[in-house]
């Protein structure tokens, strides 16, 4: 079982438990191939998706696995809410909370607003993403991804590519492989390369190719242009000269390479397009496998949300 | 603990009941076995052994998790919640007779869950119930079509199915309460 009542990162997750997880997303894949794909199991839950930053694919994500779970849900996109009124965060969450949901997955631009409810709050929390901080169900879908590619994660070569330093997804990464037993590269130029990243148990390189080289699995992250306050790169022609994923830094890699991208993609800036939507990129998969994982994360927290007064 | 059957009566139950199937559905077509998860599942695949043997032709063999479909889920205090498996039904199971197999028929619990689950995969023409032991004490109105072997039992006795395939050998065992329980 999960030791926490919320998900707020990877951080706070043994082995065992991300075992656990990975296992029960594994069962979950087939409900997506049934003629009715649904299950009765979170029947009478009422799950809050509030996000204040925009999101395509987790939000969506999220809400398929919450109704494939029978949950009742509710999306709020904070640009239509009293956010906008001047309303603060929790605020804006103990008056949800008066209505009496059982879980809030939430997205957040600053970085430990997820903790802060978990605290003040009664519902289970979920982290969608807190700032730069970490995105615990994004890990958890690309483990997924490369489990059922590599059938395991310990021993490979795992390199990260891109914004660093505005990556939460990175964030979440990099503890979830280095629990598991994986070996992670960190690639990118050294304006975005967050300081002491060696202490995490990261190779950093500004070098592609170094992290590249023999690869069982390259992971693609995006220039995040929102998040950048300064130069950071000369050009996005520059920068995918230098750190841009083509087919032929593909060849470097191993040769059952399994290149990721948790999306959205910017084309021509870090990823070719014909690497992207080559045989070796399984960035569809992980957005499908994305929903058996938030199945599975929902379904376990699900279990210990009353707690004990 | 005593034991109520060992591995010659069982599988002397699981012929018996091979040839009540063949009997009663006039041969094998439109049959299909679903075995309950854990151990409805290897009970399923031996019944489909020993029909290809008696009739000389394979019945399509499926795996039904019901943990997902169980009315005691979230309603226990703050604990674990039972572990998800993976549901294998690799057939339409639509227009087909259904034997749905379980090791133990006890409060019919576990059958109306997976009978639920089985109306999500299609609409099968009829669903048969296939369980190894039948305990007593049913608290809905289920019945068994084929029955390994009927096992009068108290509440407060438990049933115990083990075999080859998971616990390493064949056989029922009956379990008395042990007395901590009882405290």
């Amino acid at each position: 079982m999960l030791k926490s009542r919320h998900l707020l990162g990877i951080a706070d997750l043994e082995a065992d438990e991300i075992g656990l997880i990975l296992e029960t997303a594994e069962a979950m894949t087939e409900i997506a191939a049934r003629p009715i794909k649904k299950v009765p199991a979170l029947r009478g839950r009422t799950v809050v998706n509030l996000f204040f930053e925009p999101s395509t694919r987790t939000r969506t994500s999220f809400e398929v696995a919450e109704k494939r779970l029978s949950a009742d849900t509710l999306s709020i996109a904070v640009a239509q809410s009293s956010v906008t009124k001047g309303e603060t965060l929790l605020d804006t969450v103990r008056n949800l909370e008066a209505m009496a949901p059982d879980m809030i997955v939430m997205r957040h631009p600053s970085s430990g607003a997820p903790h802060l409810l978990a605290r003040l709050c009664r519902s289970v929390i979920i982290n969608a993403g807190d700032g730069m901080h970490e995105h615990p169900t994004q890990a958890l879908l690309d483990a997924f991804t490369i489990r059922e590619h590599k059938k395991r994660l310990d021993g490979l070569k795992i390199a990260i590519v891109g914004d660093l330093l505005h990556s939460r997804v990175l964030r979440s990464n990099v503890q979830l492989l280095n629990k598991m037993g994986a070996h992670v590269w960190a690639c990118g130029p050294s304006t975005l390369m967050p300081p002491g990243l060696a202490r995490f148990g990261v190779r950093p390189t500004t070098s592609i190719d170094k992290a590249v080289d023999g690869a069982d699995v390259v992971m693609m992250l995006r220039i995040q242009h929102e998040r950048m306050h300064g130069h950071f790169i000369p050009s996005t022609r520059e920068y995918f000269t230098l750190f841009g994923l083509t087919p032929a830094r593909v060849a470097r890699a191993a040769p059952d390479v399994i290149i990721m991208h948790p999306g959205p993609m910017n084309r021509g800036v870090e990823i070719d397009s014909d690497v992207a939507d080559g045989p070796y990129s399984v960035i569809l998969e992980q957005v499908t496998n994305g929903v058996a994982v938030r199945m599975a994360v929902l379904y376990l927290l699900a279990g210990q949300e009353a707690e004990a007064d | 603990m005593s034991q109520v059957m060992d591995a010659d009566r069982m599988a002397r139950a699981l012929t018996r009941i091979s040839h009540e199937i063949l009997e009663r559905n006039r041969g094998t077509g439109e049959l299909a076995l679903v075995g309950i998860r854990t151990r409805g599942v290897p009970l399923a695949r031996r019944i489909a052994h020993a029909l290809r043997d008696i009739n000389h032709e394979d019945v399509p063999t499926g795996a039904l998790d019901i943990t997902l479909y169980r009315d005691d889920l979230m309603r226990q205090p703050v604990g674990p919640q039972p572990v998800v498996r993976r549901t294998e039904i690799p057939f339409s199971i639509d227009e087909r007779r259904i034997l749905l197999v379980d090791d133990v028929l006890y409060t019919g619990r576990t059958i109306r869950a997976a009978l639920d689950a089985l109306i999500d995969f299609g609409r099968p023409r009829a669903i048969q119930l296939i369980v190894l032991v039948d305990r007593g004490h049913r608290e809905l109105p289920i019945k068994a079509d084929y029955v390994g072997k009927n096992l009068p039992t108290s509440i407060k006795q438990s049933v115990q199915v083990r075999l080859q395939e998971i616990d390493g050998d064949d056989e029922v065992l009956l379990t008395e309460p042990s007395p901590a329980e009882g405290a």
